[in-house]
């Protein structure tokens, strides 16, 4: 062990620390092998794979449609998004319609979903900083989310609900108003649970502010995406820049940023996008068209010869599917590869910890938002 | 009513054949499953506050009203589990909401998702370093037999093969409610001496 001189004046030798793969902060089944000299950290190695469940192979042995299935287990706490990338891939390639109804219901779904994610998100990370009241908030207002998914397509996660050319199912009865209803609950939670939970907590102020800050040019050099590059300062959201669906047409839509790109940044930036899916699912309703939800394809839809590209803006940053489909009698796609956000975001990860104190590890791994399952897919 | 209440024509000297063995309390213990009550041996109360059990059995009963799980959320169905910890599903009605991150203070290892070949190794390093007794609910189809991930490269087709398995959660993910009725069906088995 090399002895090392630190700041201090005090010798002190080099500790190779592991965190995780089970570990409560980890989020999962990451781990950490952490160098440190005394409280800092000198070195991160982040050591993935212990969720790789080969679901790009996967994605070959499956149909078109079981596919969707697949997809869904990727960020596992926002399914929707995947498999808007997904059936958006199969879109693209067959050139497939898709109805208005059934874009208005996507929007929906996914900007539920992205809540959903943001709110698992948010107790999670308050319960790494050591609050341990907001999670309990937090899947409150989760399960009412999953409890409508569960009336429109039968199932609290994993949905399996989009399809090519639409949707599987429309909306049940009663279900609008439901979500109105709780939309109007929820806006009132995020200000006065939420908010005053946290932004009065002296001890999250301390320990988000100027913690792990992530400059613009940084960012955006290891390829972060959604909410932690926003956090930033870069305008980049998926939904303007590089429009799908009825993004373009949505007024009230706007993408939240934010400056300072510390995790109080990030944390910011969250919530405004729960602030903006609500007034985005209130227009879609407002809006509704009527018609079907899923173009009429045929009995047996193959998809026809060719390859695309297709992104969503996910709850965590660029959600994409390439795919390549051979044609002909093929039933499988040759080949389909997921770009999942939680990956590259958390390439930034020994560039964020390097020096900082082993203290703000758990602090700065929670703010940039992984999911394992996007990870190692 | 409390003894300090009684009348005293109701106190009389214990009659062991028609106080304890007549009066014996049919317990039932098997939380949600609705099955018949049937007379098995438990912790047994009279009006006098005497309870006439074995060590054994007083120690199950002990044993089964906290299960406390380890925090092992692997994949999907942790958020699940979270969720049956949450205020919705309240699992602490049943004495099972502490999730312990350390092994060394957990009862019930709860494998909440798909395990990988690259996994497996450090679960069954956590099961051995957990203290007897210990029990494992396998929570999901990845964990119980490999779901949906049968044929993929990469992961164990079911936990059983790495360490024993008391319990069996189906569904992808099984709903909190689901959960819960596993931990019921754990603590009825914790409580026969499983």
């Amino acid at each position: 062990m090399p002895v090392i001189e630190s700041d201090e004046g005090l010798e002190t030798e080099e500790l190779i620390l592991n965190m995780g793969p089970q570990h409560p902060s980890t989020h999962g089944v990451l781990r950490l092998v952490l160098k440190l000299q005394g409280e800092k950290v000198i070195e991160c190695i982040p050591v993935m794979g212990y969720l790789h469940r080969g679901l790009e192979k996967i994605f070959e042995w499956r149909t078109f449609h079981q596919g969707i299935r697949y997809a869904d287990q990727a960020d596992y706490v926002s399914n929707m998004l995947n498999e808007h990338a997904y059936a958006g891939a199969m879109e693209a390639i067959g050139g497939i319609d898709v109805p208005r109804r059934a874009e208005y219901v996507r929007v929906i779904v996914d900007e539920m979903s992205r809540c959903a994610s943001h709110l698992i998100w948010l107790g999670t990370y308050a319960l790494d900083l050591g609050a341990t009241t907001p999670i309990l908030f937090c899947l409150r207002d989760r399960e009412e989310i999953l409890d409508m998914f569960e009336e429109i397509c039968g199932s609290r996660m994993n949905f399996n609900y989009y399809r090519p050319g639409g949707v599987l199912y429309d909306f049940p009865p009663g279900l609008l108003a439901k979500l109105e209803r709780f939309l109007d609950r929820f806006a009132d939670h995020i200000e006065n649970d939420y908010v005053a939970l946290l932004e009065t907590n002296e001890i999250f102020l301390e320990r988000t502010i100027g913690v792990g800050t992530v400059p613009a040019e940084v960012a955006k050099q290891y390829g972060v995406t959604g909410p932690t590059l926003r956090a930033s300062g870069v305008d980049w959201d998926l939904r303007k820049d590089r429009p799908y669906s009825i993004y373009p047409e949505l007024k009230s839509f706007s993408s939240a940023t934010a400056v300072e790109g510390d995790a109080y940044a990030r944390y910011k930036v969250r919530l405004g996008e729960l602030r903006r899916s609500i007034a985005i699912i209130r227009e879609c309703i407002a809006n509704l068209p009527g018609g079907a939800v899923r173009a009429r394809l045929g009995h047996v839809w193959k998809c026809p010869k060719g390859e695309a590209y297709y992104t969503v803006e996910g709850a965590k940053g660029e959600v994409g599917i390439y795919m390549i489909s051979s044609g002909g009698s093929a039933t499988n796609p040759f080949r389909a590869k997921m770009r999942g956000p939680s990956f590259t975001n958390l390439q930034i990860l020994p560039w964020l910890l390097q020096g900082r104190l082993v203290a703000d590890v758990v602090a700065i791994l929670g703010s940039i938002d992984i999911v394992l399952g996007d990870v190692d897919r | 009513m409390a003894i300090d209440q009684k009348t005293p024509s109701e106190v009389h000297p214990i009659d062991f054949e028609k106080d304890v063995i007549q009066r014996r309390p049919l317990t039932t213990q098997t939380g949600m499953g609705g099955h018949e009550p049937r007379m098995i041996g438990g912790v047994l109360s009279g009006d006098d506050n005497m309870v006439f059990t074995t060590v054994n059995q007083l120690v199950n009963w002990a044993r089964s009203r906290s299960p406390w799980p380890l925090g092992y959320g692997l994949a999907c169905c942790a958020i699940e589990m979270m969720a049956t910890g949450g205020p919705t599903h309240d699992m602490a009605r049943f004495g099972a909401e502490v999730f312990r991150s350390s092994p060394r203070q957990a009862d019930v290892m709860i494998v909440a998702g798909t395990v990988t070949h690259k996994m497996a190794p450090r679960l069954r390093r956590l099961y051995e370093q957990m203290p007897e007794p210990k029990w494992v609910i396998a929570m999901g189809n990845c964990a119980s037999s490999g779901g949906e991930f049968w044929d993929s490269y990469a992961t164990l087709q079911g936990v059983d093969t790495v360490v024993p398995v008391d319990v069996y959660v189906p569904g992808c993910p099984p709903r909190p409610e689901a959960l819960t009725e596993g931990i019921l069906r754990l603590r009825e088995k914790i409580f026969k001496g499983g």
